[in-house]
């Protein structure tokens, strides 16, 4: 008989201050590729923001490599990247970074995926992580994405973010935790 | 390049529904439409690793954070952090936070009645060692009210946060003390239909980790989704 997973339990209203020393809003610095923004917000049923989520990134470098030894790809590290971010929604429940637009990395189904960042979320009252993903808007990739396609077609435009208003490499996207524009959450 | 295996899903009932109308909260922020399942890619199994540099190695100890001792009972907690093949994982961060002994959370948004402890600040960090081990020097956390029903109390917890070896093994969970009167009244202890697993988040009292005339010692293993046993499944 094995082990089981020991249960999930709430991030709670507290996490700040467990989790803060690892906030960051910018993983871009000294890395090569090309530096995006994304920023949006966090609103729950009623479309209120919510002031108290946290987000974890986490994404390949520009060549399409993860910081992980068990990515063995034949492609090179960024020694400055770890692809890893975390952060907290502010008062209206928004959050911005700045990153890199990560590279394709390969797919189960032996083809590339599109480019895209998975994304964690945590919050008082879910009592388990979420997780979702941001993809990036007129990708042709994302047409033969493995990911993409598991969802409907309809949903599909929650994962892609749109083009920002700020600059070329500024993307906007939000977390809908219900309501008609739902974001798509995956089992993981 | 050999495509890595996934991690295994959970049991059933073992992991909350994110609905769970006893905890008013997840009301509004629970999702309402089925999750996809997503067979694990490269991006779940791979993830976040910290840098070992960025983890001071006193960090284990959140009674010597400030000149004068905290006040509240000393206690150690410790355990082991594993997978569900049982096998220890090493080197991957565990990060804790709690209330003081008086059941206040040295936060901004938390206005109970009730001190601030100016020599405890509640937040706990390490690494596990090569054998998984972990261990905390800490105050047992007091109680504390909230406001998700009438006389709501939450029963004494401590928070943990680990990462484990890929994105799809993140863990946050919170561990309870034995004999805690309030357990079985909590929305958020209840939220599991598996009554097991439910009880697997209370730490056990444990002689050998406790310390002659200096604290008794809690144990609390921290269990991660295993390897699936075969390449990727469809």
């Amino acid at each position: 008989m094995s082990l089981q997973a020991t249960t999930w339990q709430t991030v709670g209203p507290y996490f700040r201050i467990g989790l803060e020393w690892l906030f960051g809003n910018d993983i871009a610095a000294g890395v090569d590729g090309q530096k995006i923004q994304i920023s949006g917000r966090v609103l729950d049923a009623d479309g209120k923001p919510i002031p108290d989520a946290m987000l974890e990134f986490w994404q390949a470098n520009s060549q399409g490599k993860y910081a992980h030894p068990e990515d063995t790809q034949d492609k090179p590290i960024e020694p400055n990247f770890q692809g890893f971010c975390r952060l907290p929604t502010d008062e209206g429940g928004r959050f911005r970074f700045l990153t890199i637009k990560p590279g394709r990395v390969p797919g189960p189904d032996g083809k590339l995926q599109a480019p895209h960042i998975v994304v964690s979320v945590f919050m008082r009252g879910l009592l388990r992580r979420l997780v979702t993903r941001i993809y990036f808007p007129d990708d042709p990739a994302n047409q033969d994405d493995f990911a993409l396609n598991l969802v409907d077609p309809a949903r599909r435009v929650t994962l892609i973010a749109r083009k920002g208003q700020a600059s070329e490499s500024h993307f906007e996207w939000n977390v809908m935790m219900q309501g008609p524009e739902e974001t798509v959450f995956f089992d993981c | 390049m050999q495509y890595p295996r996934g991690y295994r899903r959970f049991y059933p009932d073992t992991q909350p529904n994110h609905l769970h109308p006893p905890y008013v909260s997840s009301i509004k922020r629970a999702p309402t439409k089925p999750l996809i399942q997503l067979p694990h890619t490269l991006s779940e199994i791979t993830g976040p690793t910290i840098n070992p540099s960025r983890v001071d190695v006193k960090a284990f100890d959140l009674t010597k954070q400030h000149p004068g001792e905290p006040l509240g009972e000393r206690i150690v907690v410790s355990g082991r952090v594993l997978d569900e093949n049982s096998r220890p994982i090493s080197g991957t961060l565990v990060e804790i936070w709690q209330a003081n002994a008086a059941g206040r959370y040295l936060h901004k948004v938390d206005q109970h009645n009730a001190p601030i402890d100016p020599n405890f600040s509640g937040v706990g960090r390490t690494l596990t060692d090569a054998h998984g081990h972990y261990r905390f020097v800490t105050i047992r956390p007091g109680e504390y009210p909230w406001r998700n029903h009438y006389n709501a109390w939450r029963p004494a917890h401590i928070r943990f946060s680990v990462f484990g070896p890929a994105f799809a093994t993140r863990l946050i969970t919170q561990m309870y003390f034995p004999g805690d009167p309030l357990i079985p009244f909590d929305p958020i202890f209840n939220c599991t239909a598996d009554e097991k697993a439910r009880n697997r988040l209370i730490s056990q009292f444990d002689w050998e980790t406790t310390e002659p005339e200096q604290c008794l010692g809690y144990k609390f293993d921290i269990i991660l989704s295993g390897r699936l046993a075969t390449p990727w499944e469809k």
